[in-house]
């Protein structure tokens, strides 16, 4: 074995093993969807989904708008399969996507979802938010301390 | 018609409008996985609006689970529950 494929010592990745757990969640969905539950539903869809926070980084034209509003669906579902809740999903609004005025985002979590979270160890939640040709995705990975 | 079946003919004419099932919403069993059959989370959302919408209802927090929206079956059984809440 040479020592570059050798691993580190002192650093086993059993003993990273037994300390953290890594979860990962992705969703995908159509933006197209989006927009027309928005054209259909209207405020009283963004208000059970979304925080004013999320609909304020959304607003412009409306096949833009739909776009960041479906990565944030995307990133909220992402969060939910990283959460892993046994009973009733935490209301989408618990789950928040913030967006830094540098334009990344990162997650916040409060009520359930962030006492969920607390009960798995998390200490952070990131995000990668992405909308191309009529679908948005998201991306989040945790890390569990246990 | 029954005011079961009547109901159960309106939970299904929501699922062929806002369900985006890949298949007749109509036509599925009773208890036929809705998830199965291809309904997303976000449909799902748009499902419940239109369940708000046609029975005058609001889904609590507690009731935003996969099961509720799971069949026909369990929509008509949360629908139950949530019109004797307002009854009584």
């Amino acid at each position: 074995m040479t020592a570059l494929s050798r691993p580190a010592e002192g650093v086993g990745s059993e003993r990273l093993n037994a300390a953290c757990e890594v979860r990962v969640g992705a969703d995908l969905v159509r933006v197209h969807d989006v927009a027309e539950s928005l054209a259909r539903f209207g405020d009283r869809y963004l208000r059970r989904v979304f925080t004013d926070h999320e609909v304020a980084c959304c607003r412009g034209e409306p096949s833009v708008a739909a776009a960041g509003l479906a990565a944030r669906f995307a990133a909220k579902e992402a969060t939910i399969k990283v959460l892993r809740p046994a009973g009733p999903r935490p209301d989408w609004r618990s789950i928040e996507v913030r967006r830094d005025p540098e334009g990344w985002c990162d997650m916040r979590l409060t009520g359930e979802a962030a006492r969920l979270a607390d009960t798995a160890g998390m200490g952070s939640v990131a995000v990668s938010l992405s909308h191309e040709a009529g679908m948005a995705a998201a991306v989040v990975v945790a890390v569990c301390n246990k | 018609m029954s005011d079961t079946q009547a109901v159960d003919v309106e939970i299904r004419a929501i699922l062929v409008e806002h369900g985006r099932l890949p298949v007749d919403a109509s036509t599925l069993a009773q208890d036929a996985d809705l998830y199965q059959a291809g309904l997303t989370s976000h449909a799902s959302v748009s499902v419940m609006l239109a369940l708000e919408d046609a029975f005058d209802i609001e889904f609590p927090e507690r009731m935003l689970k996969k099961s509720t929206f799971e069949s026909v079956a369990a929509i008509h059984s949360a629908l139950l529950e949530l019109t004797a809440d307002v009854a009584r």
